[in-house]
């Protein structure tokens, strides 16, 4: 009596058929996952790999304990209130020697220099000194420089011998640490970074905004007309999309630049003077217009596809109500688009603050954002460790919103086109 | 969007300011690609409307920038590399984001949300992140300046594309179809070959047209990780565009807007091709 009837069910092998169910979902689960694996091994090969070994980087200190080793153990026993004895100056001299002769001092100089402005000069003049110093090397090294003299040298290499180092990520926002160990603002005329990230936000912000103020009116006439006009229409938000990014700046280069299209429209019917041409790109305003037109079918897409979903009864249904056209719209479309805006917003956001080519190629001076700088860190200053930082701080940034995009809308409800 | 006839006149005033309002945004979008394509004819080297151009003579236009792109060794050279690294990452993050959307669209995928964040990330993380990321890592394993180097970092920013548009294309396949096959007679091999793959196929080479379009029309990562050897279009163009501006850019410019213009159309014709076959329009 007691006995669950699904306790009997057996396949025709006799097997219960829990457990013969069971044993199919886990087969098909195996399956499923060995079709994804080479994918997800492709991708964390060439691509997260990459990632966490950049944000290794961004942390990693391995200069000045692998070029100054025995400099790095006698410092241990040094007490950091007077200047470090003989032992420590000996290990300084024979470590610039090997240094000297394998020539691999450029490293730990950049290094250095990075925290103490002039090191680089200092080690270089002193390892080339190497060949003739005599002891007491106390002494004899704080002849040749005295910045060896400084206690604040020694406080550096001996803070400096940590294998990791948190100032990168200080230097990326404007911070150093004082040899003391404080953390403290840079000089004023050094200072860079945090403003480039303010700007890449709130140009991002208002490039954000101009998208979803054009691109609302355009997704609502597309989402009512009928779909036979409205695919029509949809080409010409598709094309602009499809497009090369290279070839849609270049175009406003040849439409904003002093001697191009609209300057010369605008002298010739007399709206401004030939010597008093707007000054539109290669600058603020530069950039803006040309990401807001790249970026806008980012912000068209989602809208039409929540817009498309609402019935065109619900206005008709608000206004035999009695509502205002106005009112109905605020009190009933407006807030059914509210997740499209959503979609269609953070998308712009997200992919605003990570664009490198157009600023770079329109923004002149004032209109970089902060990837611009990542690129000078690694193809001008060579400082691969602050590049590694700065991009560190903008992928948490994007992660961030990533996230709330995910848990909002969900990547599997992307659309492409 | 037709006025209902009870609209009032501010209604209708609204109605036709709101649509000069949509024209305005629409020539925003649309002209400036409009604006280049003249331009691109050009006899003489500007950026802008020569007045034999605006004249409509015929002295005004010529052919001098396309002959200059047809005939540069530079730029012929570009190409040549867009089309082997956009073909090889295409044909890869098809073949392996193919088989990874059978496995994301079976209902017993485990972990699936997980794994789709990791294999869209490509596409989010921001391009110059990518490139610097990349950049460092292939350095250390000497694949940077190399064509597999570029190729496997283009393969994994297509993948997204590719897992996105097929996986789509499986969740609307309906997979009685295949018993109806079965009970029909077909043999498995019979049913993939009759059934399932002209169904799939739309998605998948329209997953495929994204990768190709994402490898050749990228600057970023191959500015970083491609050495002198593997200069690609964009690459040219990039350069072109920062060092000497010449109109011939505007030229390839043109054959771009062209270019994407035709893929378009066989998107959209693959998505109605999807669609008939699937019975979902009536067309």
């Amino acid at each position: 009596m007691s006995e669950s009837p699904s306790a009997l069910l057996t396949t025709a092998d006799g097997v219960p058929l829990k457990v013969s169910l069971r044993r199919a979902v886990r087969r098909s689960k195996v399956k499923a996952f060995l079709l994804v694996s080479p994918l997800l091994l492709f991708l964390v090969v060439a691509f997260v790999m990459p990632i966490f070994d950049m944000l290794w980087r961004s942390v990693d200190n391995p200069e000045v304990s692998t070029h100054l080793p025995r400099t790095v153990a006698a410092l241990e026993r040094w007490d950091g209130e007077s200047l470090p004895d003989e032992p420590v100056f000996a290990a300084l001299v024979e470590d610039l020697r090997e240094g000297q002769a394998a020539r691999n001092l450029g490293l730990l100089s950049s290094r250095l220099n990075y925290e103490k402005s002039g090191m680089r000069s200092t080690i270089s003049r002193t390892a080339r000194r190497m060949g003739s110093v005599e002891p007491p090397y106390r002494e004899s090294l704080i002849a040749i420089n005295d910045t060896w003299g400084e206690l604040d040298t020694w406080k550096l290499i001996r803070r400096e011998a940590s294998p990791y180092t948190p100032s990168y990520y200080l230097a990326a926002v404007d911070r150093q640490l004082t040899p003391d160990g404080e953390i403290a603002k840079v000089p004023d005329h050094l200072e860079i970074h945090v403003s480039l990230f303010w700007r890449t936000f709130w140009m991002s912000a208002v490039i954000t905004g101009l998208t979803l103020l054009l691109g609302y009116p355009v997704a609502f006439l597309l989402a009512t007309l009928p779909l036979r006009h409205s695919n029509l229409l949809m080409i010409l938000v598709l094309l602009p999309f499809w497009t090369s990014l290279l070839v849609r700046t270049t175009t406003w280069i040849a439409i904003l630049q002093s001697q191009g299209v609209l300057n010369d429209m605008m002298v010739a019917i007399g709206v401004i003077a030939d010597e008093a041409r707007w000054q539109m790109i290669h600058n603020k305003t530069g950039t803006i217009i040309a990401m807001t037109h790249i970026l806008l079918p980012f912000m068209i897409l989602p809208l039409y596809s929540v817009m498309k979903t609402i019935p065109p009864s619900y206005m008709r249904a608000a206004r035999s109500l009695g509502g205002k056209p106005f009112l109905s719209f605020r009190r009933v479309y407006f807030p059914l688009t509210i997740p499209g805006i959503a979609a269609g917003g953070i998308l712009v956001f997200i992919l605003s603050i990570g664009y490198y080519i157009t600023p770079a190629l329109v923004g002149g001076q004032s209109g970089r954002f902060i990837t611009n700088y990542i690129a000078y860190h690694m193809q001008t200053s060579l400082n691969w460790g602050l590049a590694a930082a700065i991009a560190s701080i903008l992928l948490f940034v994007v992660v961030v919103f990533y996230l709330v995009f995910n848990r909002l809308i969900g990547v599997d409800k992307v659309k492409l086109g | 969007m037709a006025i209902p006839s009870y609209a009032t006149r501010g209604e209708r005033l609204w109605h036709y300011a709101f649509l000069g309002l949509c024209a305005l945004i629409f020539l925003f979008l649309i002209g400036p690609l409009l604006v280049i394509i003249p331009l691109s004819f050009n006899a003489e080297p500007y950026f802008t409307f020569s007045e034999a151009m605006l004249r409509f003579d015929p002295a005004g236009y010529s052919l001098r920038w396309y002959q200059d792109f047809f005939t540069s060794s530079a730029w012929l050279g570009a190409i040549k590399n867009s089309f082997i690294i956009g073909i090889a990452s295409t044909i890869l993050a098809t073949v392996l984001g193919t088989i990874a959307a059978l496995g994301l669209s079976s209902r017993h995928m485990p972990a699936r949300g997980a794994i789709m964040a990791l294999l869209i990330s490509p596409m989010i993380v921001p391009l110059i992140i990518s490139a610097a990321a990349m950049f460092f890592f292939f350095s250390k394993i000497n694949l940077a300046q190399t064509y597999p180097g570029v190729i496997l970092a283009h393969t994994a920013l297509g993948i997204p594309f590719v897992v996105i548009t097929v996986t789509a294309t499986l969740s609307s396949f309906d997979t009685t179809l295949i018993r109806a096959a079965h009970s029909l007679g077909a043999n498995p091999t019979r049913t993939f070959f009759k059934v399932v793959l002209p169904l799939v196929t739309p998605g998948v080479v329209s997953g495929a047209l994204f990768a190709f379009i994402t490898s050749f029309d990228e600057v970023v990562v191959v500015l970083f990780i491609a050495g002198p050897e593997q200069r690609t279009m964009p690459i040219q163009m990039w350069s072109g565009i920062r060092e000497q501006i010449s109109p011939t850019i505007l030229a390839v410019a043109t054959l771009l807007v062209v270019l994407s213009m035709l893929l378009l159309t066989t998107l959209e014709l693959l998505r109605r091709r999807g669609e008939r076959l699937r019975g979902l329009s009536p067309g």
